[in-house]
């Protein structure tokens, strides 16, 4: 598993489209920091373009190598490899590529512009982490789509609909539920709703981190107090990392029983 | 003869000055009691207090003296009950410490207490550890000046304001300092009074809090991290120049509270970083020009009942929300004012927008019919229906609207 990892990985790293990617990152990082000097507000701006476009190009990019990458893997499967090593290989490989790309695409900008001297690096690194556990979660949910459809353009539109559904129509849903049911009291439903989708968990808990909570009156209260406490951040890092976990096993699973 | 007459008077007058006696207190004078001093003078004397530790209580100043501090003596009251009572027109106090006043929850016991009495002075003071610092009741034509007032407040229960205000009129309160009391200045039936270039912070409710007062005027004063920074309530003619509303920052905190109010002007003040720059309600008539809201969480936000209000010229600049509105009608103005969240052209470059400015998004009117939902702050699905919002409003109150905003922030 891990050569086929180092190799996948090496591979990507060579390509156009990680390069671009970093590139992008790095450009939009400067660009901000230049037209905004203030590091705090940066951030914050980083954490939409994270939340929105960390899991579309993890998405994107996870069933586009899949399908790239079908003749090489079906060369591999005639070796005497385990399945689960090649797939989990691959993931592995694309994954750790694109959290490098975002990784050293902001980093880089965030570090000259003086990340160290202010007291923002706490939620800087909160910000990446979060940005590295959601390429994991939408690079896996993709290589299970891909598994799962040998058809490229289904597999394609599942992924990007899935996303869609994750960063917009969900919060849609949920926004009509909450105003149709107002007359109810709603904090533990917004709660629970927002912890059980991937992006809107991750945009709560780092706005929760920038204090943006005393905007939000009681329920800001009551969220704080959530996050606040060790079971509700542990139980929140948990669901992110099942976020991450589930499709893995997913994929293997699938691996061993799918018909080349 | 005439003249020898005027000299004759002036002599008189000089030598009527001249009579006014001057004592010194000191701990090893003849003298050692600030109590005896006032005792053994007579109106229009003068006490000079030397530095050191003088514990006493319930000072009664019952007639018009001068007393002034050297190296700020120090009185300590002891934590017994009210230090000083001034009950005499024309009194002076200046350059003294006055620290530990009684906590009580059913008298209210003062630092210094001014009570009917007018043409007083409180200048140079240092309240330090007092239930309420300085209490002015029913007096009028005095002046409030370079005081340091600094409590030790822990809770709202149990803790009195900074310097009181009750059905006074023509005082001036200039340059004090005041910190950790329940409200740092408080005026109930107060007018025509003036508050210049305080700096009220760390107070647990308000920085400043105005009850049924008409006709004053507050300029250029600080509020900072207080429970809430002003709150105006049921006044009529308050005004309200260059003012800095900053670090109101909490769950249930604002910069500046209108609640009740007429007629007011509040111009070139700024607004930074609080919860609510403004919260108002039930407000009519009041002109907002020319001020600053900067990085606050609620720009404005409108709870009902205001008519007649003029907003312009003003800088909104990164707030979360500039506008917030209930109900479907306005009555306000909201023209002319610079706003960063603006994206219209200026072709005929005027330096106003071609395009009219909608201040309140639908989010924020979503926020207002379901605080619930205020979790989906920053979420692209709110980004979305903002933009849809924008372009052919439906649920925002269609005439609040800034038909001429600014392309370029004011100075």
């Amino acid at each position: 598993m891990i050569k086929i990892l180092k190799y996948s990985f090496f591979d990507l790293i060579r390509s156009r489209w990680s390069l671009i990617y970093f590139l992008f990152y790095l450009l939009l990082a400067f660009v901000l920091l230049f037209l905004n000097n203030d590091i705090s507000k940066a951030i914050i701006t980083m954490m939409n373009v994270i939340i929105i476009l960390g899991p579309l190009i993890g998405i994107i990019f996870g069933i586009m190598y899949y399908y790239n990458s079908l003749e090489f893997t079906e060369l591999l499967l005639a070796q005497p490899i385990k399945r689960s090593s090649i797939f989990l290989g691959q993931f592995f490989g694309l994954a750790l590529s694109l959290s490098l790309s975002l990784v050293l695409g902001l980093g880089i900008p965030f570090v000259v512009y003086g990340l160290f001297q202010s007291g923002e690096i706490w939620n800087f690194i909160s910000i990446l982490w979060i940005g590295f556990i959601l390429t994991f979660i939408f690079t896996g949910i993709a290589f299970y789509i891909a598994l799962a459809n040998q058809n490229r353009i289904k597999g394609f539109g599942m992924a990007i609909l899935f996303w869609l559904f994750m960063a917009v129509i969900y919060d849609g849903i949920f926004l009509l539920l909450l105003v149709w049911f107002k007359e109810y009291p709603l904090d533990t439903f917004a709660l629970l709703s927002s912890v059980l989708n991937p992006i809107d968990l991750s945009r709560v808990m780092i706005l929760l981190k920038l204090d943006i909570s005393a905007l939000m009156g009681y329920t800001g209260a009551v969220f704080k107090n959530f996050f606040g406490s060790g079971v509700g951040m542990s139980a929140s890092i948990s669901i992110l990392f099942l976020w991450a976990v589930v499709p893995i096993l997913a994929i293997v699973r699938k691996a061993k029983r799918k018909d080349f | 003869m005439k003249k020898i007459a005027i000299l004759f008077t002036l002599y008189l007058f000089f030598s009527l000055q001249l009579d006014a006696a001057q004592f010194t207190v000191c701990g090893t004078c003849e003298i050692a009691s600030i109590k005896e001093a006032i005792s053994i003078s007579e109106a229009h004397d003068t006490i000079y207090v030397k530095g050191g530790i003088y514990a006493e209580y319930d000072i009664l100043i019952d007639k018009p003296l001068t007393l002034i501090g050297h190296d700020f003596p120090e009185i300590d009251g002891e934590l017994k009950s009210t230090v000083l009572t001034i009950a005499s027109d024309s009194v002076w106090f200046e350059g003294f410490i006055i620290k530990n006043v009684a906590t009580s929850y059913v008298e209210d016991y003062a630092g210094i207490r001014v009570t009917k009495s007018r043409d007083f002075t409180l200048i140079n003071n240092k309240l330090l550890n007092t239930f309420f610092a300085i209490m002015l009741e029913a007096s009028n034509h005095g002046l409030v000046e370079n005081n340091e007032v600094i409590g030790a407040a822990v809770d709202q229960i149990n803790s009195g304001n900074g310097i009181h205000l009750w059905h006074c009129n023509n005082i001036k309160i200039i340059n004090n300092h005041v910190t950790k009391h329940r409200d740092g200045i408080y005026f109930e039936f107060v007018d025509d009074s003036e508050i210049i270039g305080n700096y009220s912070h760390g107070n647990l409710r308000y920085g400043l809090h105005f009850m049924f007062s008409n006709r004053d005027t507050y300029k250029g004063n600080t509020f900072e991290k207080n429970g809430a920074g002003v709150a105006v309530m049921f006044s009529k003619f308050i005004y309200m120049y260059d003012n800095v509303f900053k670090d109101n920052w909490g769950r249930s905190s604002y910069g500046l509270l209108l609640k009740e109010i007429y007629d007011g002007e509040l111009i070139g003040n700024t607004f930074e970083r609080n919860t609510i720059a403004i919260n108002a309600e039930g407000s009519n008539r009041i002109e907002i020009k020319g001020n600053n809201f900067i990085g606050n969480g609620w720009g404005i936000r409108v709870l009902g009942a205001c008519f007649n209000n003029n907003i312009n010229g003003n800088n909104f600049m990164y707030n979360s929300f500039d506008v917030a509105y209930s109900g479907h009608m306005n009555d306000n103005s909201f023209d002319g004012n610079y706003w960063s969240d603006y994206t219209g052209y200026d072709l005929d470059r005027d330096g106003i927008g071609d395009v009219p400015f909608r201040p309140v998004k639908l989010f924020t009117y979503v926020v207002n019919q379901v605080p619930e939902s205020i979790i989906m702050i920053r979420s692209l699905f709110v980004y979305l229906i903002d933009f849809s919002e924008k372009v052919s409003p439906v649920f925002t109150p269609d005439k609040l609207v800034d038909a001429q905003p600014y392309m370029t922030p004011f100075e």
